[in-house]
């Protein structure tokens, strides 16, 4: 009855728009509410209702960037485009091509691919059309653009940012909205030489951004199964345990013993079986050893993954990169798609205790070091049933690629560059256009123009009688190296003269050879 | 406290709108959920509406136009910086009028209210104001979103683009102001589009203009919005639009007429300055002034054309390392790394013995300009084959010069 009173309510008021009568009153007692309640409903609807659709020309400004987000500034910007320079060079020079694709897919498109993690996907609102989510990482968009454009070969990178719900510690360096930049080999080729490539190619962008040590943990999904399935775990258990063991790099095996056993119901004995085979590390040599181990040989897919463990390192060796690769029975990596080789590079630096110190949370710089977390850079593996998700006719095409854990790479470049002394610049301007006199405005900007049209990069201020003192500070600040003075004596001799910001050198150049000479300043430095 | 009969009513609204779209809400979850986590997997082969993926030849081509664009913006002192894709729906309420109907909203999963930005501008000043910002120069591209109706083939998505340059801070009048054309012009002329000319105006002329023809003060905006069809209308239908439909008189539209007919340079603002009509408008002979400054600065920043053409290319790799011979890919492995060891771009075929045919027409097919060949007696004589895949021409290289030839080679491509 309350209801039909509200809802001719509503069409009345639909209808003329506007009034009503406080007999409205009756019906809300009708329902049970007291005046002091509507109100309080008031007030929460008319705070909906301005973040609706406020548009009564009020202009706010919240000076709030969304939670698990962040602008970059200039300087963090800088130092991000000599990363991906970096990255991308390499990505380049192993003859690797790129793509983009949309930042949201449609929601069936990421449903049922990210298991646990589901819950962690951005929805956009049901505005009337299709259901959409953020993307979630690149490698189901991916398998989509392959299966879309029935692409069977390719070698492709892709950067780009992706959106996860989860709560963000900020301080660590996780965010709600980050970037990363993945590398993939898709196509059926001989065995093991483009996973190879993918290891090389981490090798080599750990070594030229200067990280410091590092090293490539190796293993391989069918090791990991046939070792389960010889110690005992019972088939469904297989991906559970699975998570368990990749705790790890986290916890002693002790606690990890113990999630297997109390928390899992795996028998003590097939936990400790696994203990023994989890401990170990090595190279070709451990991949040989293991065929050999009377348990594990009995399990064909373990022999499969240490044959494919062999071959993998005898290319390993032709690229030079064992020295820093380890094929490691403890790696176990969280996602559901792996099936063959799996992979995870990390920094070594000073020991993470368990539970990380309140200062090394903060990121903060301990002793001699730059206050650099323990935690991979890089992962990946073979995964060669993705892309037949996508396909109708289920038609394979094998993949196996590497994601590069950027954000975590700026944060520690940003820390370097906090504590070096060297300045970050945020522009590349080469040279400053100025005048120590008044009224050489025309002649600056004519003088700025010529340099701009031969390529320079120069600067001149926006003021018509600025003073030199000035024009030197804006030099300092912002890191330019050289300034070009104009004076009614210089432009009547035809000269300008060329100082050198850091070093106070001056110079008298013609006006004729100031572009060779700037460009060779430049260039030397 | 009472209620006014409006707020009341609004209640009603939105207490009957709200459980709606949460009923529809939970039945589209339930649907999602219904169709996805059943393990069985759906063929879903599509981008969202307005969307596209992106693939390497446009992926090149794009590259190619940010690096020209990119390069101006820095040889003018620009710095950049990056906002995320979304915003906190406060934000952007309230400043695109009635385009505030077309942008993204995030689904409310129980944190802020979020919506995808729908331009650069907007968080620009929330970067300004949040960093307390008085003096910039940058540039920011990166993609917008806007759920208007896509004529895909017209060139608009959904989903695009922005590149946007700005100047920011208290100058010494037009200086900034003819930077920005001098930037446009150099951006125009490396691109290499064709011919193209810049328009420019002032509001305060415009407005100057509206209101010496006798347009009353209210209708400013509004007769504006109808003089900006002139590119797409002809001037009998815009001035009837005037008349007709925003009731401005004949004789007001007439003169606006006169005004807008009217091009030139300097020359005109100098005319215009001495109009009678015109310069009774303190806004107007504001604005002309300032247009003459510019004039003279556009004149010192003088520009020159540039040419530039090349085959599109998706990879850069400049060498493929090859066998002519079977049981060699030990030996290519190695010299492939040996090749990327000292920087530069190699590719090898992932195949034990592959045939050469096959290799060469990988070069052929992705403009790879350089085979190097390897084969039992070179290996034995310490010699690699080095093949420009255009001209076949082949010579003998030694292993320890072949980095060094390799560079020569490509770097007077």
């Amino acid at each position: 009855m309350a209801s039909l009173g509200l809802a001719c309510v509503r069409l009345c008021a639909g209808l003329t728009g506007r009034h009503a009568v406080p007999c409205l009153r009756s019906l809300r007692y009708l329902s049970g509410m007291t005046v002091s309640q509507i109100d309080e409903e008031v007030a929460k609807l008319l705070q909906l209702k301005a973040q609706l659709g406020g548009d009564d020309g009020k202009h706010t400004f919240v000076l709030k960037t969304a939670k698990g987000t962040r602008d970059y500034n200039p300087k963090q910007m800088a130092i991000r485009e000599k990363v991906f320079n970096t990255i991308i060079s390499c990505f380049k020079r192993h003859g690797a091509e790129t793509i983009d694709t949309p930042v949201f897919e449609l929601k069936e498109t990421l449903t049922g691919k990210y298991g646990e993690d589901s819950k962690l996907i951005y929805d956009l609102k049901d505005q009337g059309g299709e259901l959409l989510s953020l993307r979630y990482d690149l490698t189901v968009p991916f398998a989509r653009y392959l299966a879309m454009n029935k692409i069977t070969n390719i070698k492709r990178y892709h950067i780009a940012k992706v959106y996860r719900r989860d709560n963000p510690a900020m301080t660590r360096g996780r965010y709600r909205e980050f970037y990363q930049c993945d590398f993939d080999i898709a196509g059926q080729y001989d065995p093991m030489i483009p996973d190879a490539e993918c290891l090389k190619i981490v090798y080599e962008i750990l070594s030229e951004l200067d990280l410091g040590d590092f090293h490539i943990k190796v293993n391989d999904r069918r090791i990991l199964d046939g070792m389960f399935a010889v110690c005992g775990v019972p088939d469904d258990k297989f991906r559970t345990i699975c998570s368990t063991v990749d705790k790890l790099d986290k916890m002693p095996w002790e606690e990890v013993k113990n999630e297997m056993v109390k928390e899992k119901g795996l028998s003590e004995e097939a936990a400790d079986q696994i203990g023994e085979y989890v401990s170990m590390q090595g190279g070709m040599d451990l991949a040989e050893r293991l065929l050999q181990d009377p348990k594990l040989s009995q399990s064909k897919q373990a022999c499969a993954g240490l044959t494919d463990m062999k071959q993998l390192f005898s290319y390993l060796q032709l690229f030079q990169v064992t020295d820093k690769v380890v094929f490691d029975l403890s790696l176990a990596r969280g996602l559901d798609y792996y099936t063959g080789v799996i992979y995870e590079a990390v920094l070594c630096q000073t020991l993470q205790p368990p539970t990380p110190a309140p200062a090394e949370q903060n990121g903060a710089v301990s002793g001699d070091e730059a206050g650099v977390s323990v935690g991979s850079v890089a992962g990946g593996g073979r995964y060669d049933g993705l892309v037949g998700m996508f396909d109708p006719k289920g038609r394979k095409v094998p993949c196996v690629g590497v994601s590069i854990g950027i954000e975590r790479i700026f944060s520690i470049m940003e820390q370097k560059a906090e504590l070096s002394a060297e300045k970050v610049r945020t522009t590349e301007t080469q040279v400053l256009v100025a005048s120590a006199q008044k009224n050489l405005l025309e002649e600056r900007l004519k003088l700025t123009a010529e340099l701009w049209n031969a390529g320079i990069k120069a600067e001149v201020l926006y003021k018509k009688n600025p003073k030199l003192l000035t024009q030197l500070q804006h030099c300092e600040e912002t890191g330019i190296p050289l300034v070009a003075i104009l004076g009614e004596q210089e432009l009547k001799d035809g000269v300008v003269k060329l100082r050198n910001v850091a070093t106070r050198d001056e110079v008298d150049v013609s006006r004729a050879e100031l572009v060779e000479e700037i460009k060779k300043r430049t260039s030397e430095s | 406290m009472s209620l006014t009969s409006n707020q009341f009513l609004y209640c009603l609204l939105y207490i009957l709108i709200l459980q709606i779209d949460e009923e529809v809400a939970k039945l589209l979850q339930l649907k999602a959920q219904l169709g996805g986590d059943d393990g069985k997997h759906t063929f879903v082969l599509k981008t969202a509406k307005g969307t596209r993926d992106y693939n390497p030849k446009q992926m090149a081509i794009r590259e190619k136009v940010f690096n020209t664009i990119i390069s101006c913006f820095k040889r003018h002192g620009a710095e950049t910086i990056d906002t995320p894709v979304f915003e906190l729906k406060e934000t952007l309420t309230g400043k695109y009028g009635e385009d505030s109907k077309l942008i993204y909203d995030l689904k409310d999963q129980g944190g802020e209210l979020l919506s995808l930005r729908y331009d650069l501008t907007v968080p620009f000043a929330r970067y300004l104001a949040m960093n307390k910002i008085t003096n910039i120069k940058r540039y920011h591209i990166a993609k917008v979103y806007r759920r208007d109706n896509p004529a895909m083939t017209r060139g608009r998505y959904r989903e695009f683009y922005q590149c946007d340059f700005d100047i920011a801070g208290q100058y010494d009048p037009m200086i900034p102001d003819a930077e920005c054309l001098k930037i446009v012009y150099e951006i125009l002329s490396e691109l290499d589009l064709g011919d193209f000319h810049i328009k420019v105006n002032d509001r305060r002329i415009l407005d100057g203009m509206f209101a010496v023809c006798g347009v009353p003060d209210d209708k400013f905006r509004t007769i504006c919005s109808t003089v900006d069809k002139l590119d797409k209308m002809p001037w009998e239908e815009v001035k009837n639009e005037m008349v007709k439909e925003k009731g401005l008189s004949e004789e007001a539209a007439d003169q606006i007429g006169e005004y807008v007919s009217m091009q030139g340079g300097m020359d005109l603002a100098e005319r215009l300055l001495q109009d009678p009509k015109l310069s009774q408008s303190k806004q107007a002979c504001a604005g002309l002034t300032d247009m003459k400054q510019l004039f003279s600065y556009l004149q010192l920043f003088q520009v020159t054309d540039k040419l530039s053409a090349e085959k599109v290319r998706t990879t850069e790799t400049q060498v493929l390392v090859a066998s002519a011979q079977k049981n060699l890919l030990e030996e290519r492995l190695k010299l492939t790394a040996e090749l990327w060891n000292a920087g530069i771009k190699a590719e090898v075929l992932y195949k034990k013995n592959p045939k050469l045919l096959t290799q060469l027409q990988h070069c052929e097919e992705t403009g790879i300009p350089l085979v190097a060949i390897l084969g039992e007696q070179e290996l034995k004589d310490g010699v690699v084959k080095l093949r420009n895949v255009a001209t076949r021409d082949e010579v003998d290289v030694s292993r320890a010069e072949l980095v060094e030839e390799i560079k020569k080679r490509t770097s007077e491509s």
